[in-house]
């Protein structure tokens, strides 16, 4: 199982349903205990998928821990990535919180990434895993970039699924963009592409990332095939 | 010394918190003529500054303001997204790795190295956040501070002329640029790490105290 797959299936996901699949093979691909994404927007609607034992959902909610975990203590409100470690978990009710969590498996490693989309609509995904802290920290420094843009491709998916959401933002290129892509699809080289576009390559760099991120695709090859299908570029 | 505050947190640093946002109007409006609103207590916040965004803030030894910065993720409402899009060639930035950087300010009188300091700090959260690159607007006038302390951004675009100019720019911050930030800055990376992980807490491996 690799990530590459499990990330095209992220992306062919039609349904919320999808999302779970995805999630689980996610978590196997990248062989950690648990992946998790929950989302909240203004209205307070809430929706979630990943891998944690549904006994542990169930209790988890049944004391209404969301009170007292520091992980959302420390995530809500902000948008800085997170490991565990920097959480304060002194208080006796955090310290019970985790030792009852450690017990149902979440694992004593985690890294949580909050998120911010449109009109107040708040996102948390998280990774945790049972490890050494050296290991966690070859884990993170490996993956910790990927890890961030697996959060937001969910996020984005999340938002596509929303019932009553604002048409499609999502998916306009910028004129830049537009540029960058084109040229790219017409299969000009970096250098060549911002020479013609009279910017640095380092600038190029950016519309193209950008670019990437707004098509939700996993790397250039794949952000300029999806610019072409959905008819943003003409080659 | 260097502080990490959620809009949210300052009220727990009262001083710090009113020396920010005066010294915001005496920058953007007084020294700049910018066209911002200032409050009845003569602070100058505006919208996104009840988005709760993350400041980086000089602090003086006397508990006041010497600089800030503030930053939001362009994933979220920002600033150059919303009001900036014209410079941009009507596009947008966002991108999870990429966060703006708006309110460059420095006190009157602050000390030296105050905007490399906060420089930095702002090489300190994209190292521990993973963030790649700042994206900001600025003032023709700030370019030569930006020289001055080794960290200039590659401008994205610009409107007006002369000292009216304003840009968009986009900073990333190599090691190298990074070193001489910190020699201008005359804060050794132990302090500047300390200052963070004061903030934010250590990641750093311990003795297991949770197996």
């Amino acid at each position: 199982m690799d990530v590459d797959r499990s990330l095209a299936e992220l992306e062919r996901a039609s349904g919320r349903e999808d999302l779970q699949t995805a999630i689980v093979k996610l978590c196997e691909a990248y062989k950690i205990d648990h992946m998790v994404y929950h989302w909240v927007n203004s209205q307070g609607d809430q929706y979630g998928c990943g891998t944690y034992s549904p006994g542990w959902v169930e209790r988890y909610l049944e004391k209404e821990y969301l009170r007292i975990d520091p992980v959302i203590l420390g995530c809500y409100q902000r948008f800085h990535p997170v490991d565990w470690k920097r959480l304060d978990w002194s208080s006796k009710a955090a310290r019970g919180f985790r030792a009852e969590a450690l017990e149902y498996g979440v694992g004593n490693q985690g890294f949580s990434i909050p998120m911010r989309g449109p009109n107040g609509q708040y996102a948390l995904f998280t990774a945790s895993h049972h490890c050494s802290d050296e290991d966690w920290q070859t884990f993170k420094n490996k993956h910790r970039r990927q890890l961030i843009l697996l959060a937001h491709f969910f996020n984005q998916k999340a938002l596509e699924f929303e019932p009553d959401r604002v048409p499609e933002a999502l998916k306009t290129l910028s004129p830049r963009e537009t540029d960058a892509m084109t040229f790219l699809a017409m299969g000009f080289n970096r250098a060549k592409a911002a020479d013609t576009m009279e910017i640095s390559e380092h600038t190029l760099r950016v519309y193209i990332e950008s670019a990437r991120f707004k098509l939700g695709a996993i790397n250039t090859t794949h952000a300029v095939a999806r610019a072409m299908s959905h008819g943003l570029i003409v080659v | 010394m260097i502080r990490y505050l959620y809009a949210n947190e300052l009220k727990t640093a009262p001083l710090l918190k009113e020396t920010m946002f005066l010294d915001r109007a005496d920058q953007f409006k007084i020294r700049l003529g910018w066209d911002v609103k200032l409050e009845d207590n003569g602070y100058e916040r505006d919208e996104y500054d009840s988005h709760n965004p993350l400041y980086v803030i000089y602090q003086k030894a006397d508990g006041t303001h010497g600089g800030s910065m503030r930053l939001l993720p362009s994933t979220g409402r920002t600033m150059v997204n919303e009001h900036f899009s014209e410079i941009l060639g009507g596009g947008d930035v966002r991108n999870p790795f990429i966060w703006e950087c708006t309110r460059f300010c420095l006190a009157r009188n602050t000390e030296p190295r105050t905007a490399a300091a906060l420089m930095l700090a702002g090489g300190e959260v994209m190292e521990n956040f993973g963030v790649k690159h700042f994206v900001g607007v600025f003032d023709a006038r700030m370019v030569r501070i930006y020289r001055m302390i080794g960290a200039s951004p590659e401008v994205l675009g610009s409107t007006g002329d002369g000292r009216e100019k304003i840009s968009v720019g986009l900073w990333s911050f190599t090691d190298e640029a990074r070193m001489r930030v910190a020699q201008k800055a005359g804060i050794s990376a132990a302090l500047s790490k300390l200052w963070f992980e004061r903030a934010f807490g250590s990641d750093a491996p311990k003795v297991s105290e949770f197996a």
